[in-house]
């Protein structure tokens, strides 16, 4: 495998893997502090249950977010030292910010997992929601110094120097709104959707009932009401591409012949050789009217970029239809639950809605990595948009391939460990807590 | 407020080879448990460190984040010529986050548990030894800008006799740390005087391994006796920690636990003050003599500044919650080893 290729590909597996952990840090806490609350009010022993059972599956993803984002910080060095030598000054100031957010959701952490009865039972609830909220405002910088990576800002780039640099400004690039508000709510959805998935099939399998139907209830109140919004704020995602990153709007897109009355492409396969897309549903003007608000209005194709300069088509495409594919079916299935809740309760444990649900378990964690491929394929050659190519960053040192080797084989160990680890919580809920269907 | 910068760049490192080096060792002393004690132990350490784990290793990521925002031409640097050395620690810090977890964690108690000991045991050993590798290494002129093959490049920049000596250093150091913080935490007569023996055994490797230091350095003309000894501060240092020892093993007799920890977090501090005052701020060292500063080679004004105040707001979160949560903590541990 070429070096090159290597850096690549093992920068997209450790942030792939890591995004996992970092939704589910970000999310559970909130799930937690859901249930920790009506425990508190209502005394329902399935509430403090729930949220025990929770919490330990959280220490669990906990520790390999923690583990593998520290693994990220050095890997931005190791993989692409001369980016991160000219970038880390400028957006550094989010991954400073970040360290401050990251000590709090430790210490508060520290706090919530080894403070049961402990503490006063309101000041261990509260924090429970410290961890959440700065789980989400670490996500919220991290995304935005991606956000520059896609939209440089707070500096002047004179003869191959940064000059002028202003890290406030960096911080608050054109990117770093839409991107950051669309991540958040990503979070809550794929959280949303596979704790809810998960329970869904618990029930089905006529495990511990009420325990799983609760925490079904819970879980799933968020991840439909996320849904909802999600598509709403990847509209507005999708126009700030087309204003700052046309080519990258053009690769989602398939859309390679700038020209007015553009149609919306759904599916198909990109074909980057002859410009063309096979397979494909058109519907005319499309996507002009999706961008501009104007069905005759200009878009402009990759034909407007130099060949170096382009975004690998079929990637960026693919991603992006299964990321809004996806995303529609998710908000039509939270819609629906929605309905359900307000006109027909008692079908909440019909067997097709579980079994729905459960078939959505692992959608949002799709649309997440589909979307991240999306923005990240979406932006190259560059590493930073427009100034720096990602070829010129990689690390000088031969033999990145093994590297690549070896981060991978130990992302799938852990994966399948943890996986195991987790099989094993849900499958001792019975034992642990006293909930099988006999007691109640 | 680059003296700021760099003043929390080496709190930073003091704080994590403190509280970390603490918890590595922890994984030490365990591998050097008998069988018979190792159940025993393995409770005491998961009372001691499991609150404050996640806090402890915050200390890495800010020592990171500082060089890359206010020091990125280090930072490029070490990432490029340490590339292997880094790596092995971050497996191991990988290795030993998640094991000491699962192993916590797990629903079910079965022969898993002596996967994630072994696995965590392990660990604990090569992430401070590397640790203390990469240290050594970033001082020892060894790494080479014009070197032209992988070896030189890429190998001999940190497998060397010196680097090894530091990283062997940092091991025992870590140790005997996780040695004297665990006599405090345990009210067990018994258990005490195991820990104290532990403790006795983890100074005195680190003696050894220190005098080691010094024999390599020597071997590979590096000028480390000069900086420890050549100047007034590191003098007075080195001779604090000396009184310090002696104070320490009369105190390991008597078995006072908060004297002990105070005398051996000073004894590191001075330790690490000694050996950086005299070459601060050039914290690279590179073949031939020339040198990378934290102050010439920091990054633009306005990024120190920034992250000056992002570090100066950031501690008045940070440090009142992490005190509380680490009192609050020491408070009921030792009400619940009674
Ligand atoms: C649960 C996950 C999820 C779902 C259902 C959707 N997205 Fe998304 N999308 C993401 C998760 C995501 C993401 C992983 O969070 C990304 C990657 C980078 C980012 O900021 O968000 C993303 C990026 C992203 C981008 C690129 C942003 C950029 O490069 O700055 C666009 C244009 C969209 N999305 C648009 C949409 C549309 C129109 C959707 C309609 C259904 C949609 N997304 C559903
Ligand atoms: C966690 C969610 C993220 C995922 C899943 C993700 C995914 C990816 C993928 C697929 C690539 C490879 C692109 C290619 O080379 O074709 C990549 C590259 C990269 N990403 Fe991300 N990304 C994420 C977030 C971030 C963030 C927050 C940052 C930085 C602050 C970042 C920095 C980089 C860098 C430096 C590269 C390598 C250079 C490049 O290929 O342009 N990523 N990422
Ligand atoms: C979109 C991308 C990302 C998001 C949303 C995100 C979010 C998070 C969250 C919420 C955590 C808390 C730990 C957990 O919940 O498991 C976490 C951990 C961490 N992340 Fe990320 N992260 C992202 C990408 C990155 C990148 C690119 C880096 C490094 C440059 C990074 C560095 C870290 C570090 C160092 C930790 C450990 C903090 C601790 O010990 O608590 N993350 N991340």
């Amino acid at each position: 495998m070429d070096d090159f290729i290597a850096a690549r590909s093992q920068m997209a597996l450790s942030l792939g893997f890591h995004i996992i952990f970092s939704c589910i840090g970000m999310v559970m806490p909130f799930f937690m502090a859901t249930s920790h609350y009506l425990w508190l009010r209502t005394k329902n022993p399935v509430y403090i249950n729930i949220t025990k059972a929770w919490s330990k599956g959280v220490a669990i993803f906990f520790a390999t977010g923690a583990v593998s984002g520290t693994v990220l910080s050095f890997e931005l060095g190791l993989l692409w030292p001369k980016f991160m030598e000219h970038a880390g000054p400028i957006f550094g100031m989010p991954f400073s910010l970040e360290g401050t957010a990251f000590f709090i959701e430790a210490i508060a952490l520290g706090f919530f997992l080894y403070g049961w009865n402990r503490f006063h039972p309101w000041f261990h609830w509260f924090t429970g929601i410290v961890v959440g909220v700065s789980g989400l405002a670490s996500g919220i910088l991290v995304v935005s110094a991606n956000g520059w990576m896609n939209s440089p800002s707070g500096f002047d780039y004179l003869n191959g120097q940064y000059l002028n640099i202003d890290p406030i400004k960096a911080l608050f690039n054109d990117a770093w709104f839409s991107q950051a508000l669309h991540m958040s709510i990503a979070a809550f959805v794929a959280t949303g959707f596979a704790v809810a998935g998960i329970h869904a099939y618990m029930i089905l399998r006529k495990r511990d009932v009420r325990f799983h139907l609760t925490a079904f209830k819970i879980a799933v109140v968020y991840a439909s009401i996320a849904a909802i919004l999600q598509p709403l704020s990847g509209d507005h995602s999708a126009k700030d591409v087309a204003h700052r990153q046309p080519a990258k709007l053009a690769a989602m897109e398939a859309h390679f012949k700038t020209g007015k009355r553009v149609p919306l492409i759904i599916g198909g396969l990109p074909d980057a050789q002859n410009e063309k897309v096979d397979y494909a549903i058109e519907i005319p003007g499309g996507l002009s009217f999706m961008i501009n608000g104007d069905w005759n209005s200009e878009i402009k194709g990759l034909d407007q970029f130099a060949e170096q300069d382009r975004p690998p088509v079929l990637i960026t495409h693919i991603a992006f239809q299964i990321m809004v594919g996806l995303g529609m079916f998710m908000m039509l299935l939270g819609i629906f639950y929605l309905f359900v809740v307000w006109k027909k309760k008692r079908w909440i444990e019909q067997k097709w809605l579980l079994w729905l649900f459960t078939a959505a378990t692992p959608m949002g964690f799709i649309a997440v990595e589909a979307g991240w491929t999306v923005t990240e394929v979406g932006r190259q050659p560059w590493i930073i948009y427009g100034i720096m190519r990602t070829a010129d960053a990689v690390t000088p040192m031969p033999g990145i391939a093994y590297s690549f080797y070896l981060y991978t084989a130990v992302y799938i160990s852990l994966s399948v460990i943890v996986t195991f680890l987790l099989y094993r919580q849900i499958k001792m809920v019975g034992k642990l807590y006293g909930t099988s269907d006999a007691n109640t | 407020m680059l003296y700021v910068v760099i003043f929390y760049l080496w709190v930073a490192i003091l704080f994590y080879l403190l509280f970390a080096g603490a918890d590595f060792g922890a994984g030490i002393i365990e591998l050097l448990t008998s069988k018979k004690n190792r159940n025993k132990t393995k409770r005491t350490m998961y009372r001691a460190i499991g609150p404050i784990w996640e806090a402890n290793h915050m200390w890495l990521i800010i020592t990171v984040v500082i060089l890359f925002v206010g020091f990125p031409k280090i930072y490029s640097a070490m990432s490029v010529y340490l590339h292997i050395p880094l790596t092995i620690m971050l497996f191991g810090i990988i290795a030993r986050g998640t094991a000491f977890t699962f192993r916590h964690y797990d629903a079910v108690e079965d022969e898993m548990q002596l996967l994630y000991s072994r696995i965590f045991e392990l660990s604990s050993f090569v992430t401070p030894l590397f640790l203390g590798i990469i240290a050594g290494s970033s001082v020892s002129g060894h790494i080479d800008p014009n070197a032209n093959t992988f070896v030189d490049a890429y190998i001999y920049s940190w497998l060397n006799w010196f680097s090894v000596a530091v990283g062997l250093f940092t091991v025992a150091i870590c140790g005997f740390l996780a040695a004297i913080y665990l006599i405090g935490e345990v009210a067990d007569e018994h258990e005490k005087s195991r820990f104290i023996q532990k403790a006795k055994m983890m100074n005195i490797a680190a003696v050894i391994c220190g005098s080691i230091v010094f024999m390599a350095a020597y071997a590979e003309n590096i000028p480390l006796a000069d900086w420890m000894f050549g100047n007034t501060v590191g003098i007075s240092a080195i001779s604090a920690a000396t009184v310090s020892l002696i104070l320490l093993w009369y105190f390991l007799y008597k078995g006072k636990t908060r004297i002990l920890r105070v005398l051996a977090g000073f004894q590191v501090l001075m330790i690490l003050g000694a050996a950086t005052f005299r070459h601060l701020p050039n914290i690279i060292i590179l073949k031939g003599g020339s040198y990378l500063s934290l102050i010439e080679h920091s990054g633009q004004e306005k990024a120190i500044n920034a992250l000056g105040w992002a570090l100066l707001i950031g501690s008045v979160f940070i440090l009142p919650a992490l005190f509380y949560l680490i009192y609050s903590f020491q408070k009921n541990s030792v009400r619940a080893s009674l």
